[in-house]
């Protein structure tokens, strides 16, 4: 019995250390996305609470009650096959649960996979985010622009990142934005953020992609609108041009620090958007995100 | 790459040139103990040629404790990589090679062969027969399962071992991107472990479906012998994915066909939707045999039935048929749109239903029970919270739009070792204690195991909880290491402690078992648990044949209800037995075939050529041998049966 109430204390002393913790990541959400997931990961969090909490008190109960030590010698226990209304009950209050959450689910996963809540109305930055081993290279075709290893981003302004691979599949992942995503090398996939607060967050390749996986990271920087259009402006002026050689090379395996250039490498090494539809790019990326397989 | 380069070791290092050493020197130990103690003659008539569905049971249950170990050793490694930030004492290279080894010899060569220990050990005495439909068939299954693993493990001393990810997906473990050797010995071990397994499958079908005693109803059957039954359907409808999957990767990387390719019209998806389309159901491969043992441990030691046997029932068929419903929750984030996330969401969280089902209905057994706190029982009763903490957190999983958040994370991490570890490992140190008077005639010592018990729960615990905060911060899998300014050392630090427990956990458990069979008393009667089911009514250890006469069966708790309402178990009297011969060609077949993967995994075609030939011949002769096996006289039977409480309390 020591043993149980040495457990129990284990368990308690850890929830105490991590309750004292900063709020972990994708609990503090900067952005619609990850807030909607934040949302839906609580209810789940607290509906579940419910369960485990009925099956740990039923558990407890029985084991205390119905400990042989506590029995008379005689105590024979009784054959029961079963009860239509006690098992009712268990099936019955499962579906409930699992009804509730699937209704939470779909509703969910179809606004994180939309442009975010609000900014339906205006055109969202488009990103090409790409990686190769091990590193990220951002296009930005409007602004015609690129870097490597980091990512700097307007607030209050839907973005929408256009993922794929020049190696094995990765994932493009800041927490604290919203979501993960897949990036293949034969197509393209699609994945609607936002940020609303300027700050620093952490970005990078959640899917294992080998030997560098683990330094394959990116800064992300969110800033106001205006602050981001300087930095733009700067960059054309002072960044040197991508050129076909260079980008060859950054292809290479290895890690690199961060790098900036002006124009972009989707002139001469295009994504792969294949499909017909090149003209239309909203259109595309909706029928590239549907792709299935 | 030059031909002797192939079989250099990618990333040498000097823990790899000390196993080198050790299994050199285990290996000459071995050979040289036989030889010395002329035990040659021995070891090939009794376990190598044999064709008993018991020892084949216990050359599994050994197979896959030197897994457990293996595997355990890998996992120790990693986490004391990843105790303190920016660790430097395994390199990124071997620590990829390290999880990938974990993770395949644990699912396949651990987990595996341990459910096979038991059902090949227990349904034929839980049904009443005297083998399996196919013994020599059997045989075949483990010793290829055998050779695949053996294939496996010498990986990582010849050539390399894989560095993919246990779901190795492409095109990273293409030739591009893993240039070593270590994919094909991925590829070609697990196929030929798989093909044993697949074997496996339909014989044990075969065996439930047609070799029951014929009072035994399906209805009857206990527990056990039901997700047996369940598992071994998924079994086969399930492996000729695998196969299939597995073969199409062999010709990407040794025949340049381009299927799963980044090039040429190859498609990685396709890698991924095969590889879950087997790779989910597996994983109720392995929890329904566990779903099984509790069970029949929770009635026994409750001192009552099983509350809800029909629903029982129920979930598992429904559980088995969902299981190949929700594949693609494993690649929620791989741009398939909302549609069909939504709709493999919601087939995912429905397995929730049945699965609680089978929780509430231990509870409801235990209820108005009389509990005893032996060792198998102590790991049932930690199962049910641990397990559920796991069910939920899949559930959680279960939502597409949450997963975006948890795949890929330690989140996931932490929910799969909560539903696998108490599932698969806690259920069968619960059934090897449980059934281990019944291999092999003596138990284990009650006070060490639980001993053993509450270091394992524990040190789990402190392992794996810590990781559900690390992967809600952030923190992926398959990182060899993070940075000190991510602050998840000190967590990552607990969860090293907590590996130490629970190793130190199965250290008690390896000592018992030393412990116990030095000391342990052998008069312990064959049913020492006073337990329900027909395995217990007979001899311990068991006679060759198990049963002398065919029993009769009128529940699923026959032993029981003839123990305590006197109902005749034994009726006709003893006849002579009929038996399969030993055979020593399903070691030889498998022996070949471990030189034919080996051979392939080298790309070295003229031995390819030659065992595959060799490998046809073995089975055209097989098929014009004629075998008729051989009797077991009255006279022996009644002899061997002489002690026997069965043979008094009846025929007398
Ligand atoms: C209530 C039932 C369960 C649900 C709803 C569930 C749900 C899930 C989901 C959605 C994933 C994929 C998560 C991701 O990749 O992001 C997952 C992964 C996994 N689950 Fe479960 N699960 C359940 C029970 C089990 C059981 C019983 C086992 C094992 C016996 C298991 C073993 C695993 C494993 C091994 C993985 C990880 C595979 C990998 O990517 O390496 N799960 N589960
Ligand atoms: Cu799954």
């Amino acid at each position: 019995m020591r043993m149980k109430w040495a457990f129990l204390s284990v368990v308690i002393g850890v929830l105490a250390v991590l309750a004292g913790c900063e709020p972990v990541m994708v609990l503090d959400p900067k952005g619609p996305q990850a807030e909607t997931i934040a949302d839906v990961i609580w209810i789940s969090i607290a509906m579940m609470a419910i369960v485990v909490i009925a099956v740990f008190g039923m558990l407890v109960y029985i084991v205390t009650k119905y400990r042989a030590s506590k029995q008379s010698a005689d105590y024979e226990p009784p054959h029961i096959e079963g009860n239509p209304i006690v098992e009712g009950i268990i099936v019955g209050i499962p579906i409930i649960i699992i009804a509730v959450l699937s209704i939470i689910t779909v509703k969910s996963t179809y606004v994180v996979e939309a442009t975010p809540e609000g900014y339906e109305d205006q055109k969202p930055l488009v990103v090409y985010a790409s990686t190769s081993d091990w590193k990220w290279h951002f296009s930005y075709p409007e602004e015609g622009i690129e870097t490597v290893n980091y990512l700097y981003i307007p607030t209050d302004r839907a973005l929408e990142f256009r993922l794929y691979s020049y190696g094995p599949i990765t994932a493009f992942w800041i927490p604290q934005l919203g979501g993960q995503k897949y990036a293949m090398s034969d197509m393209i996939t699609t994945l609607h953020l936002a940020a609303d607060e300027p700050g620093e967050y952490m970005g990078r390749n959640s899917n294992f992609s080998g030997k560098g996986f683990a330094e394959n990271v990116f800064d992300v920087k969110a800033m106001s609108p205006k602050e981001f259009e300087e930095w733009v402006d700067e960059v054309k002026k002072t960044a040197p041009t991508l050129t076909e050689e260079k980008f060859e090379e950054l292809l290479l395996p290895g890690h690199l620090g961060r790098s900036t250039f002006s124009g972009t490498h989707l002139e001469f090494s295009p994504p792969p958007e294949g499909h017909g539809s090149h003209g239309d790019d909203a259109d595309a990326s909706e029928e590239h995100g549907d792709h299935d397989e | 790459m030059t031909y002797f380069d192939r079989f250099a070791i990618p990333h040498p290092s000097p823990a790899i040139y000390a196993s080198m050493v050790a299994i050199g020197l285990t290996v000459i130990a071995i050979l040289f103990g036989l030889t010395y103690f002329k035990k040659w003659g021995y070891l090939w008539r009794e376990w190598l040629t044999t064709v008993d569905h018991k020892r084949i049971g216990i050359m599994y249950l050994i197979a896959a404790l030197l897994m457990l170990f293996r595997g355990g050793v890998d996992a120790i490694m990693l986490r004391a990589q990843t105790a303190v930030p920016d660790n430097t004492l395994l390199d990124a290279q071997h620590y990829n090679e390290v999880f990938t080894t974990h993770g395949v010899v644990m699912i396949i060569f651990m987990a595996m062969p341990f459910i096979y220990a038991l059902m090949n050990f227990i349904v034929p005495l839980q049904i009443g027969a005297r083998d399996v439909a196919f013994p020599r068939l059997n045989a075949l299954s483990f010793w290829l399962f055998f050779m695949g693993a053996m294939l496996f493990n010498i990986s990582f001393v010849v050539g390399g071992s894989p560095d993919a990810g246990w779901t190795s997906y492409f095109p990273l473990a293409g030739n591009d991107f893993s240039t070593s050797v270590g994919t094909n010995y991925y590829l070609l071990s697990i196929q030929i472990a798989g093909i044993g397994t697949l074997i496996s499958g339909i014989n044990f079908m075969t065996t439930i479906f047609k070799m029951r005693v014929p009072s035994m109803t399906l209805m009857k059957m206990p527990m056990f012998t039901w997700t047996a039954l369940i598992t071994n359907a998924i079994v086969v409808f399930a492996f000729p994915v695998l196969t299939v999957v597995l073969l199409l990767g062999t010709m990407d990387r040794l025949f340049g066909t381009h299927i799963f390719t980044m090039t040429n019209g190859g498609m990685d998806m396709l890698w991924a939707n095969l590889f879950w389309v087997w790779g989910h159901p597996e994983v109720y491969i392995l929890i329904l045999p566990a779903f099984g043992i509790y069970s029949e441990i929770v009635s026994t030691f409750s001192r009552r039935n099983l509350y809800g046997y029909k629903s029982m029932v129920a979930s598992i068929v429904i559980i088995s048929f969902l299981s190949f419903l929700v594949w693609a929750h494993h690649f929620f984030t791989m741009g398939q749109g909302a549609l069909a996330n939504s709709i493999f969401s919601i087939t995912t969280m429905a397995i929730a239903i049945p699965t609680g089902i089978k929780i509430f209905n231990w509870l409801l057994t235990m209820r108005k029970g009389r509990i005893e706190f032996t060792v198998p029982m102590l790991y049932t009763i930690g199962f049910i919270p641990i397990f559920t903490i796991g069910g939920v957190t899949g559930v959680m999983l279960g939502m597409a739009s949450a997963d975006y958040q948890y795949h890929n994370t330690m989140f996931l991490v932490a929910h799969f070792h909560y539903t696998i570890i108490p599932g698969v490992v806690f259920a069968m140190l619960a059934g090897l204690t449980y059934w281990w008077p019944k291999m092999f005639g003596y138990m284990l010592s009650e006070k060490i195991g639980k001993w053993a018990f509450w270091f394992i729960a524990i040190g789990f615990n402190v392992t794996f909880f810590p990781m559900f905060f690390t992967g809600l911060d952030g923190q992926a899998r398959r990182m060899y290491t993070y940075s000190e300014a991510t602050g998840y050392g000190p967590l990552n630090l607990l969860s090293f402690a907590g590996a130490i427990v629970l190793m130190a956990g199965v250290a008690i458990l390896v000592y018992n078992i030393y412990y116990s069979t030095r000391y342990a008393p052998r008069n312990i009667g064959s049913d020492p648990w006073n337990a329900r089911t027909l395995e217990w009514a007979t001899q311990s250890p068991v006679q060759s044949y198990n049963f002398a006469r065919t029993p009769h069966v009128e529940s699923t708790e026959a032993f029981w209800d003839h123990k305590k309402k006197g109902k005749p178990l034994f009726k006709g009297k003893i006849e002579k037995i009929h038996m399969p011969n030993n055979s020593g060609m399903p070691f030889i077949m498998s022996s070949i075939f471990f030189v034919w993967g080996f051979s392939f995994v080298f790309s070295m075609w003229i031995p390819a050529i030659i065992t595959t030939i060799a490998i046809f011949a073995c089975m055209a002769h097989r098929s014009f041998e004629k075998d008729d096996g051989y009797y077991i006289p009255v006279e022996e039977i009644e002899a061997t049966e002489k002690d026997s409480e069965v043979l008094t309390d009846e025929t007398r």
